[in-house]
């Protein structure tokens, strides 16, 4: 197995009392495409500081690309593409200066960086907007900007913050699309994401993150399969029911959630509930069976729900 | 096995500490270059401010005002014209405005509006190079406006001596002084309740009207007299005057006003880069 790029372990963030992220250990493999996944406060966007290396660690260790980011800071960003959760592209600048500037910032020639430029503008589709203002572009552009920027110095890492939050839906698909491109030609990926089809779609592997520690990992199949059950049957009875419903099926399948709007039974056999509830004399308002996700996944682990 | 797993990994390393020679030698100038990328979406504003600005401030001073006052200002044993006594002072202050103006809001924008300063330390540079590249582009903004001034200065006949041309730098040494004892204060502002505005108002330009820029500070009551002495403006002024027309002061005085203004310089520079690199690191 080759030498993993990243290294993380009993890796440590304090604010004051407060611990962001409370001890947390894994491994990056090369050409890897690794997941953080976990709700709002989670302590993702901190570890991704730290292993971004602005961000001092508390204590733990931590190691990227074989350095320790407390003594070789520059050298390891060096080495890096950082998406970050809100675009911070230069507004003064135009499309394609903000590649530009950006490359020099490397230290790359001018004459490298300006046909470069063209390259990445090439990739993310924004080839027509070179000249454009940065605030004219939409949120879709303005991130896949964001991400041919953080390409300028052929990263070996690309650090993704909530990639595709706030977009829609169209534009998230042509994201992920470049992101699979760039993982296809080897990339070692590591993204923060609270959406599970993100996650589904992008990681190899991923950890399930909350209050700081690590709560899960493995594959997105590997996690549904340890923690949750192959469907999941979920009904509708109305509010005022649901509780009342809830209590009398409490037995049904592997497992049930209660959730304030419906019901979840965890089951090799989604159908096989349904008939058994009705058979039962309970019929739902509404009725669904579907595949276990991530979402299940983080729910019972955590008891609680993604997004909240 | 184990071997080609250590070769990739410093390779890995290798590749890293290659590749932040160039950003941490030359850091602080990509930052300067990136800054004046920006200046150049908005550069006739700057040249036209740069020419106005001293046309208007030595017409209505230098001309007008020194109507009132035929018989100069005393300068030793003689008298020197009000316009000789007043453009070395208003060559300070037009590097002091350039100053305050580069020195707040653009600290702002970097961390909060435009967060353009993560994004410079997401990339190998460091928090004490984006406050270099900063400074530096300051200075580099000061530098032209400060020279085109003082051309002015000479087409109007404000400056008897040729040392006077040295007040382009003396007053771009004041304008340094203030612009990194206002950013170490920006730089740490996290949320905008009209600091900035207050600055200007409570900073700038009471230092304007006490810092012996339109008559000598000697005829303020002496209870106002310190406003001066711990006013950069003040120093820059006077040691302009030196240069410019033998203002006669003795040497030891002329010695405070340069060291005052190297050491202001060197102890907002610190403090900037400390707050900036702090700031950063969260």
């Amino acid at each position: 197995m080759p030498a993993p790029v990243i290294t993380a372990t009993d890796l440590t963030k304090k604010y004051k009392d407060f611990a962001a992220v409370d001890g947390i250990s894994f491994e990056v493999a090369p050409g890897e495409s690794f997941g953080l996944l976990g709700p709002n406060g989670a302590g993702k966007s901190t570890t991704m500081r730290m292993v971004g290396a602005v961000s001092t660690r508390t204590s733990g260790g931590l190691s990227i690309l074989g350095l320790d980011p407390n003594d070789h800071g520059p050298e390891i960003r060096s080495q890096l593409g950082v998406v970050p959760q809100a675009d911070n592209l230069d507004q003064e600048l135009r499309v394609r200066d903000n590649l530009i500037v950006y490359g020099r910032y490397f230290g790359i020639p001018r004459a490298v960086i300006s046909k470069k430029a063209d390259e990445l503008l090439e990739f993310a589709q924004l080839s027509d907007r070179a000249k454009a203002k940065v605030d004219d572009l939409s949120g879709g552009m303005k991130r896949r900007l964001t991400i041919a920027r953080a390409l300028v110095n052929d990263p070996r890492i690309l650090l993704l913050d909530e990639p595709t939050t706030g977009l829609d839906p169209q534009a998230r698909h042509i994201l992920w699309d470049r992101l699979f491109r760039l993982k296809e030609q080897g990339t070692t990926l590591v993204l923060t994401t609270h959406y599970m089809d993100e996650a589904e779609q992008l990681c190899d592997r991923l950890v399930v993150v909350d209050k700081g520690t690590i709560m899960a990992e493995g594959s997105p199949a590997s996690l549904i399969r340890d923690h949750s059950s192959r469907e999941v049957l979920e009904v509708r009875f109305g509010s005022d029911r649901n509780a009342i419903v809830a209590e009398q099926i409490k037995n049904a399948g592997d497992r049930v959630e209660v959730l304030p709007d419906r019901i979840l039974i965890y089951s090799p056999n989604g159908e096989a509930e349904l008939t058994r509830l009705t058979d039962a004399g309970l019929e739902p308002i509404t009725s669904l069976v579907r595949r276990s996700s991530l979402e299940d996944v983080f729910l019972r682990l955590t008891g609680r729900t993604l997004i909240e | 096995m184990t071997l080609s797993a250590q070769t990739t990994a410093t390779d890995y390393a290798d590749r890293a500490l290659a590749g932040g020679v160039k950003p941490r030698r030359w850091g602080s100038w990509y930052i300067a270059e990136h800054r004046f990328r920006g200046m150049r979406a908005y550069y006739q504003t700057i040249l036209a401010t740069s020419i106005g600005n001293p046309l208007v401030y030595l017409f209505a001073l230098g001309v007008g005002l020194a109507a009132l006052v035929p018989q100069g200002i005393p300068n030793g044993e003689g008298t020197i014209s009000y316009l000789a006594f007043v453009a070395p002072a208003l060559l300070a202050t037009a590097a002091v405005t350039v100053a305050a103006e580069e020195s707040t809001y653009p600290y702002m924008m970097g961390f909060k509006w435009n967060p353009i300063f993560y994004a410079m330390n997401a990339a190998p540079l460091s928090g004490n190079q984006i406050a270099n590249g900063m400074i530096i582009s300051i200075v580099g903004r000061i530098l032209p406006t400060t020279a085109i001034y003082f051309v002015v200065m000479v087409l109007f006949g404000a400056v008897p001596s040729a040392l006077g041309v040295l007040g382009i730098l003396t007053a771009t040494l004041t304008g340094l002084a203030i612009s990194v004892i206002i950013s170490m204060y920006t730089a740490g502002i996290e949320e905008d309740k009209g600091q900035m505005a207050m600055i200007m108002r409570f900073g700038i330009t009471p230092m304007f009207l006490f810092s012996g820029t339109f008559f000598p500070l000697a005829s303020l009551p002496w209870f106002l007299q310190w406003i001066g002495w711990i006013s950069p403006l003040w120093h820059g002024t006077e040691l302009g005057r030196v240069l410019s027309y033998g203002y006669p002061e003795p040497a030891w005085l002329t010695a405070v006003h340069v060291v005052y203004l190297l050491a202001l310089s060197a102890l907002g520079w610190i403090l900037t880069q400390r707050v900036i690199t702090r700031r950063l690191n969260k």
